[in-house]
């Protein structure tokens, strides 16, 4: 866990200040809602369909108890008794009243939570691997960095009215659980050939209405550069990003006019005027960081406790062990992945009651620490084996132990029409739809890895193109309708989804998405073949087939 | 508009002048980059001072050889969501060593005074007068800041590496 110093802790609570005092000059006439728009924006406050909609950080997705506690008092006190966990490590609520949303900040303050650049045109919470610091492999824990970026880009006095929104993203391991192929900058930790450790650095990824797989602007940056090359980036961008046209203004848009060699043209120059600028990191700064992450003090455990082998023989326990529970860098211990897609809930949800269990259960089994993912789920990171059986029977008593972690019916969604007022089509009763057609568990272990995404519009907030089925609802004469893509993905070989035909209705989504999960069981060469390797060998014509012949 | 600089609201001296309008007199002047880029000897003989809005899609370099010479570069905001003469001031100031009045005009809100005064903005053009009132306490919002800049305030890890020393010494 990163513990904020004094310094920290006053900045988050001058910027409550700060935001009260908007508020009030909202309430009181004196700012127009244009004018009070960008200000709300730049502090995660929506207007949506019904309400105002208050979205949090949770930067690099780690969570203590005791803030996941605040999370529950916030829903309850503020809100609907429950919140909503985002593709983007970030949580929000959906019906907090504008007068009360100082109060909640500042409750939130008290526990080093914010809301600082969770939406508007400035630099995003930064995000990273949920399993950043226990997974097996990892280069080193990418959190560090992930805090420094994050202190660079909070409240930046050039780069807080950008073009246009601007997402970072960090990993530090092999296999990609941060999806950094379709942020604005992605950042692959790496050790080059001295053993110095620096990263590959990938711009211009995004989805939305022009969707691009990020393309790598310098395969090795020092650590210690990185905050100024990012500088030098983003200078090139807010000078000549697009202000012209919202769906052009991305990073990604630019890119591409210019090409990547004539951009990384301009970010050299830059970077070399630029000079030193004091954004060079020395070992002292980094340690300096470095030294308040605090890790637990594990203990000395067997790699097969007694417990577990015991526990074996209960079918429930050992479908969801295989399931849900995932190696952990020290032996004896896992870390155990909680399923927030229940069979017919609205994926990524967590009520109050929920949050309080989740936090007592972090506090008596994982050192008290939670993360967030971008797939919606959450994981105690530090479970020692031996309580593996303990914590699945309180798990699944509060219906967090769904066994699909991974699988059909562990789906993505945005919120959609039910909230949005950008939505084109409802999202979440497609979701729910599908988990009850997949609600069979050895259906859903019998196919495999099967990601399905669901955006209710082009903004791809579910990130649709990079589904391995992709669900994009549109508008055709008044009507909800859903473009069907299959074979993307959005690990180191992401990919965008290619699209199988046309529009179907409403009513015949979870049909056509059967039909496409059919063909690929009957298609597939053997069972380990993923759905979208199957994809990949077959192109798509297959599975239009199946899906079109008879409709 | 009240015109904030040094914290207060002054008087402001310089006149704008729109382009085609004859000069009168020898007062300070405030034209458009394409007046002053006609006949910048021109205007820069005259007796009295010379300012240049400089628009925020045009590359400094045009301005760069006239900087020692200006008493004002005008930075314009033509709405407050709209953030490139922030990256103009802080180039003006931190790489072209600037140090005249760089003023920031178009729709200025209290809301951007803290990161404006960081980029290098000495001189406000404020939309509203509670705004411009508010200048000063609006400038106590903020203590703490992560990034460095040419406004010589010292940064968190600054200030966490001091305490660190200090700390050592004492021991």
């Amino acid at each position: 866990m990163y513990a904020y110093d004094e310094l920290d802790r006053t900045l988050i609570n001058e910027r409550v200040s700060e935001f009260r005092d908007q508020v009030k000059r909202r309430l009181s006439g004196e700012l127009t809602e244009d004018e009070f728009k960008i200000l709300r924006l730049q502090n995660g406050v929506y207007l949506q369909l019904h309400a105002y909609m208050f979205r949090v950080a949770i930067p690099y997705g780690t969570l203590s108890s005791k803030q996941m506690r605040r999370f529950a008092h916030v829903a309850r006190r503020y809100d609907r008794d429950y919140g909503h966990f985002t593709t983007r490590q970030n949580i929000q609520f959906n019906w907090i009243k504008l007068s009360e949303l100082p109060d909640a900040l500042a409750d939130l303050a008290e526990v080093g939570i914010h809301a600082m650049q969770t939406s508007g045109n400035n630099m995003r919470n930064v995000t990273s691997d949920q399993w950043a610091g226990v997974a097996p492999g990892e280069i080193e824990d990418p959190r560090i960095w992930s805090e420094l970026i994050r202190q660079h880009t909070t409240l930046h006095p050039e780069f807080s009215f950008l073009p246009r929104k601007f997402k970072i993203a960090i990993t530090a391991s092999e296999h990609d659980r941060a999806a950094i192929k379709i942020h604005d900058i992605g950042l692959r930790l790496h050790k080059n050939a001295d053993g110095e450790t620096g990263f590959e650095v990938l711009v211009g990824g995004g989805l939305g209405r022009t969707p691009f797989i990020a393309k790598t602007i310098k395969p090795f940056v020092p650590g210690r550069d990185i905050l100024s090359y990012i500088e030098a980036i983003l200078r090139v961008y807010n000078q000549y990003g697009r202000r012209d046209n919202i769906y052009k203004a991305r990073i990604k848009i630019l890119v591409h006019e210019l090409g990547i060699e004539k951009f990384s043209k301009e970010v050299d120059e830059e970077w070399r005027l630029m000079g030193d600028v004091g954004l060079t990191l020395d070992h002292t700064a980094i340690e300096e960081v470095r030294s308040r992450f605090s890790y637990p003090a594990y203990e000395k455990l067997p790699h097969m406790p007694d417990e577990l082998k015991q526990a074996a023989h209960d079918p429930l326990f050992e479908r969801w062990r295989k399931n849900s529970v995932f190696p952990h860098k020290v032996q004896g211990y896992s870390i155990v992945v909680l399923s927030l897609k229940p069979v017919g809930g609205p994926p990524g949800d967590a009520s109050a009651d929920q949050m309080d269990a989740i936090a007592d259960l972090a506090d008596r089994y994982s050192f008290g620490e939670i993360r967030v993912g971008h797939e919606q789920n959450l994981a105690l990171p530090h479970v020692a084996k031996r309580d593996l059986p303990a914590l699945f029977k309180t798990l699944d008593r509060l219906g967090l132990a769904t066994p699909n972690v991974n699988l059909v019916t562990d789906i993505i969604a945005c919120p959609g029409l039910d909230y949005c007022s950008l939505a084109n089509a409802r999202s979440i009763p497609i979701a729910q739809e599908l988990t009850r057609r997949f609600a069979n568990h050895d259906t859903a272990s019998l196919i495999g890895r099967l990601h399905i995404n669901i955006s209710g519009c082009i903004n791809a907030c579910g990130h649709h193109h990079v589904g391995h089925i992709g669900i994009l609802g549109v508008e055709k004469n008044g009507e909800e309708f859903y473009q069907i893509t299959i074979g993307g993905r959005a690990d180191e070989n992401a990919q965008m989804g290619t699209l199988i035909g046309p529009a179907v209705p409403y009513a015949e989504v979870a049909d056509v998405i059967e039909d496409i999960v059919e063909a690929y069981l009957a298609l597939r060469d053997r069972p380990e073949e993923l759905f979208v390797d199957a994809v990949k060998r077959l192109g798509v014509e297959p599975f239009k087939e199946r899906v079109y012949a008879t409709r | 508009m009240p015109l904030v600089k040094n914290a207060r609201i002054i008087t402001d001296l310089f006149v704008h002048v729109a382009d085609g309008v004859e000069l009168a007199g020898d007062g300070a002047i405030l034209v458009t980059a394409e007046r002053f880029l006609a006949d910048p000897e021109a205007l820069l003989r005259r007796a009295g001072k010379v300012g240049v809005i400089w628009p925020n899609n045009r590359d400094l370099d045009g301005l760069v050889p006239y900087l020692d010479r200006l008493a004002v570069v005008a930075l314009v905001f033509p709405t407050f969501r709209d953030g490139r003469a922030y990256s103009q001031a802080r180039l003006l100031r931190e790489r072209h060593g600037y140090d005249g009045e760089l003023r920031a005009t178009g729709q200025i809100l209290r809301d951007q005074f803290v990161f404006m005064t960081r980029a290098g903005f000495d001189a406000f053009e404020v939309k509203k007068d509670a705004d411009a009132d508010a200048f000063a306490d609006t400038m106590k919002r903020y203590s703490v800041f992560y990034q460095p800049t040419g406004d010589g305030r010292v940064t968190a890890l600054h200030r966490r590496q001091q305490l660190r020393h200090s700390e050592s010494a004492e021991q």
